[in-house]
């Protein structure tokens, strides 16, 4: 097997907050081959965006990556200085956000928040930079592109904003896009067009994708590969058809099961019991003992350790799902 | 647009017209100026031919009347202590008030905004704490105790700096201006410096909450995550965002220095209007009186007008109807 482009080793990223250290990111590994997508999947709190955030450096403090490694072409980006991780923002991964109602500058016409973009990477001249930006534009589906490029963003709607978000993000071609839940703030009309879109733009580009979502059916749709995560650990991980064919974790098991399916008309949909716990707190062994119906007295003991199951399956669980109890 | 500027200018001619007669009533309650202008020793006979001459011997109204009708034909009356009219006495000591109030502003600006934009940024650091410490002080410390300081340590203690006056000044289009020489600059410096305190803690802190509203947004990040250096984000994306109540508070602040450097340019012996309008005060001076305020009300309408149109240049999103 070749290289991976990305490869996350036992990423740390914790908050140290009055209330307490937030362990949001605790130990995460996982690796993502050229031309791949991978899903990123979990609840709200389950440390999906700070693994995002923490790839391209860009956690704040209270926040801080305590340890662990993320290798891009073998190049540790942990401890790396500014200077480095500025030329591999945009350049090398880009990133797309949840809500393209406030991640573009209200203030600077579309074409200059473009421009900007080619101006940091690239050694163009403005001609050949507008040029550019232009057919990026046409490329993601905005009509009339040249005059939209003195368009303010107000003057877009959500959609074609994100459009123009995922423009930006794939201008200086980077190998590695991070989509962190990018369709979760849009019309539900608009979002399957924004991920067929993106599917497109990646795979004619051969780039990668993390895609950050909660919405496991999503990712079956995009993934080649699932990450589950649970109170910033690795549950699972797999082939996007291993996972959701027949998972190992209940964790992703109940993921699944409160997909609503259009085949089985059930009188009421299935959730998980209970809530993530408070991730400040977390009780000795494993994290979801409290909510899995599986639970025994072993897994309050022990913390389960990320070990191969069946196929491609890598699950944290003592007591795993066997594919005979596949949904 | 141009609606706009109709409307503002109409706006503007109600608020002066309300300016004169508020001022034209409440100064003819301040005594009679007859007295101010006789000699001390007059008698009954020269006091009615002075009022008679002064035009003071009508009712108010005609009075008033008279104010307009000649205000209309760009006569804003005579100073009854210099002789002089009004209007030219104002314009005589305009320059030396906008030299002060404009390097004022200047040093405020310059010096408020980055240390704004670096303590909204880094809201935790030591630094950002003594910055926003400093400015507190510059708030709660009187003019004049700073003005009688600066003149204490620069002018007495070190001889560095003179302590009044304007200093050498050039002529230029019949303005007097003190900026064009080295000695003018040296008598601009304290009292400029002075005058800025107030208004640079004021700018400083309302840049600073800005920042760190502006600071949260998603847009901050995605500029970061397009690779933008960290300066770049600040100036380039965040300060923007964060200005339009700077500029707000910087067109008010503008006006109320032009219109009360008083006790500034009373400290530094300054010739400028602050000092005109004392005097004029201390001698019921009642045409210099109502002409400096029509002015004073007129620089707040311009430069509101200014701070609109600046609105829609940050702000694509806003315009002016």
């Amino acid at each position: 097997m070749t290289a991976p482009l990305l490869s996350v080793r036992d990423l740390r990223t914790h908050f140290h907050t009055f209330s307490g250290v937030v362990k949001a990111v605790n130990g995460v590994s996982f690796d993502i081959g050229a031309g791949q997508v991978m899903g990123l999947v979990g609840e709200s709190g389950g440390g999906k965006s700070v693994v995002g955030f923490s790839i391209l450096g860009l956690i704040d403090p209270p926040g801080r990556i305590e340890g662990g490694q993320i290798l891009l072409d073998g190049q540790d980006l942990v401890g790396a200085p500014e200077e480095a991780l500025r030329r591999v923002r945009g350049r090398q991964i880009s990133m797309v956000f949840q809500d393209p109602m406030t991640s573009l500058n209200p203030l600077h016409t579309v074409g200059r928040q473009m421009d900007e973009m080619l101006r940091l990477h690239t050694d163009l001249d403005a001609p050949a930079r507008k040029a550019a930006c232009i057919e990026m534009l046409e490329s993601v589906g905005i009509s009339r592109a040249a005059e939209r490029l003195g368009a303010y963003p107000h003057q877009f709607s959500g959609g074609m904003r994100q459009r123009v978000v995922i423009a930006i993000a794939l201008l200086a071609g980077p190998r590695l896009i991070i989509a962190d839940e990018p369709t979760t703030a849009l019309d539900v009309t608009i979002q399957s067009q924004i991920l067929k879109l993106m599917r497109r733009q990646i795979a004619d580009r051969g780039a990668s994708m993390i895609l950050i979502t909660h919405d496991l059916a999503v990712v079956s749709e995009m993934a080649d590969h699932i990450t589950v995560l649970y109170c910033g650990k690795v549950v699972e991980r797999g082939l996007t058809r291993d996972v959701i064919g027949a998972p190992a974790h209940p964790y992703t098991r109940g993921l699944i099961d409160s997909i609503p399916d259009p085949r089985h008309r059930q009188t009421r949909l299935s959730q998980i019991p209970g809530t993530v716990p408070d991730i400040r707190n977390l009780p000795v062994g494993c994290s979801f003992r409290e909510r899995c119906p599986r639970a025994q007295a072993l897994c309050a003991q022990a913390d389960p350790p990320l070990t191969a199951q069946r196929a491609s399956l890598h699950a944290a669980c003592h007591f795993p799902l066997t594919e005979a109890e596949a949904p | 647009m141009l609606g706009y500027t109709i409307k503002r200018l109409l706006q503007m001619v109600l608020v002066l017209w309300a300016v004169s007669v508020i001022v034209f009533l409440m100064m003819s309650f301040t005594g009679d100026p007859v007295f101010m202008v006789i000699p001390i020793d007059s008698t009954q006979a020269e006091i009615d031919q002075a009022r008679r001459i002064l035009g003071l011997d009508r009712s108010m109204l005609a009075q008033y009347g008279i104010f307009i009708g000649n205000l209309l034909q760009g006569d804003f009356g005579r100073s009854y202590v210099f002789g002089q009219p009004a209007m030219e006495l104002i314009l005589e000591r305009l320059p030396a008030t906008m030299e002060i109030v404009v390097l004022a502003v200047v040093i405020a600006a310059v010096v408020a905004i980055p240390l704004g934009v670096y303590a909204g940024a880094n809201p935790g650091r030591a630094s950002s704490r003594a910055i926003m410490s400093g400015s507190l002080l510059g708030i709660s410390l009187p003019g004049f105790w700073v003005g009688m300081m600066l003149i204490f340590l620069f002018s007495v203690r070190w001889h560095l700096l003179p302590s009044s006056g304007r200093g050498d000044a050039v002529e230029v289009w019949g303005l007097r201006l003190s900026f064009l020489t080295v000695d003018g600059w040296r008598h601009l410096i304290l009292p400029s410096v002075t005058l800025s305190l107030g208004t640079l803690a004021i700018l400083l802190r309302i840049t600073r909450a800005g920042m760190m509203e502006v600071t949260r947004q998603d847009y901050m990040k995605f500029a970061r995550a397009k690779g933008v250096s960290r300066r770049g984000v600040l100036y380039g994306h965040g300060l923007r965002n964060a200005l339009i109540p700077v500029v707000t508070i910087f067109g008010l602040q503008l006006g109320d220095l032009i219109a009360f450097a008083t006790i500034t340019e009373t400290i530094f012996a300054w010739p400028g209007l602050g000092k005109l309008l004392i005097d004029s005060i201390y001698r019921a001076d009642r045409p210099v009186i109502v002409v400096y305020l029509m002015l004073v009300a007129l620089i707040f309408v311009v430069i509101n007008f200014i701070v609109d149109i600046v609105y829609t240049l940050i702000d694509p999103r806003i315009t002016v109807k």
